[in-house]
């Protein structure tokens, strides 16, 4: 499998009520809240796709999309979102 | 099925507060029930009053939203009628033990097959934070401006003293172990009781001055500790969390099916 590779987070502005859950609990602080209090990622590079962010947010407004990982082949496995 | 499939897009954002720990059930219990790969149409959610119970709306199984306190003697109902399908029942701490108490341990005393979920959040959020039956000697709540004098019930205790053949217990802050222990309450054969620890930032987390939910789920990381733990023995204060009971003693719909053809009945052809 390999370590999965971020693809990107998507947040859904409209869902997500700013409780902070997500940033509070990021183990490597890539979350922010923004001026309007939502998430944002604001150093997605540091993200290490634990989805910890995406499993305790109370709300759904978070998903961490990985990319597919390639086997030894250099062929894609089979999906592995969610 | 990604686990949006699971829900009905249409009613959210949903109507819990800011960092409810209802939501983060709810997740947890998608995740669950995607990792199980089961079906919506497999799956009946019926649910009574209170915060907690609106959760069966926002689920696309087929889903109860009944009257205080009854929501198990309607999954009663749903599943001796339709034994195939599989009841989940998410109530809340008075739903499930003050209005609902005599349901709650009558359920677990017949073992039929319905996994109850309860939500925990040791206060009457949506009439305003008034103390319920786990609140606990102590806190405050607005109707315990005081303090409240009032002791709580065990949820795990008193579910196994009336016989539910599976009990477990669990926090918000940890989502994978919560996940897991639905699963296995889900698959388990007979009543299966969940007690989640939930917070209430609004109204038990301002008045009892513990911070955010963030803050509050810390709390449930530091108060609770694993089964018969090293820091259990330490701390006899600590929470324990996982799976207290799990046995396999004879099941409601089952035995009821016994009986009908020991009367010389026809056993209904089970879809």
């Amino acid at each position: 499998m390999g370590k999965p590779k971020l693809k990107e987070h998507i947040i859904n502005r409209d869902w997500c009520k700013g409780c902070g859950i997500c940033i509070h609990f990021c183990p490597k602080s890539v979350l922010e809240l923004d001026e309007q209090d939502k998430a944002v990622a604001v150093r997605p590079e540091d993200c290490i796709c634990c989805r910890l962010c995406e499993l305790r947010c109370p709300d759904l407004a978070i998903e961490v999309e990985t990319e597919e990982p390639k086997d030894e082949a250099g062929n894609k496995e089979a999906g592995s979102k969610n | 099925m990604a686990v949006k499939d699971y829900i009905r897009k249409r009613f959210f954002p949903h109507m819990w507060c800011p960092g409810c720990g209802h939501g983060i059930v709810l997740n947890a219990l998608l995740r669950a029930v995607e990792q199980l790969g089961m079906s919506k149409n497999e799956i009946v959610m019926v649910s009574g009053i209170g915060c907690s119970s609106r959760i069966s709306g926002y689920v696309d199984f087929h889903t109860l939203h009944t009257i205080h306190g009854r929501a198990l003697a309607f999954a009663t109902g749903v599943k001796l009628s339709r034994p195939e399908l599989n009841l989940i029942v998410p109530m809340g701490d008075g739903d499930a033990l003050s209005i609902g108490g005599n349901h709650f341990i009558h359920a677990a005393r017949r073992n039929i097959d319905i996994t109850a979920i309860v939500m925990n959040n040791r206060i009457y959020g949506m009439t305003g934070g008034q103390y319920s039956p786990l609140s606990g000697y102590g806190t405050l709540a607005t109707t315990a401006p005081y303090k409240n004098i009032d002791h709580d019930f065990d949820v795990v205790d008193l579910s196994v003293a009336a016989g539910a053949s599976f009990v477990a217990r669990s926090t918000t802050y940890h989502v994978r172990h919560l996940a897991d222990i639905i699963k296995d309450a889900v698959l388990h054969e007979g009543f299966s009781v969940v007690e989640v620890l939930s917070q209430c930032p609004t109204y038990f987390g301002r008045k009892n001055k513990m911070g955010g939910a963030a803050e509050m789920m810390e709390l449930f990381k530091k108060n609770t500790t694993p089964i018969g733990s090293k820091a259990k023995k330490e701390n006899p204060e600590l929470t324990e969390r996982g799976i207290f009971v799990r046995n396999e003693i004879p099941e409601y719909c089952s035995e009821y099916d016994k009986i009908i053809e020991k009367a010389g009945g026809q056993i209904k052809e089970r879809l």
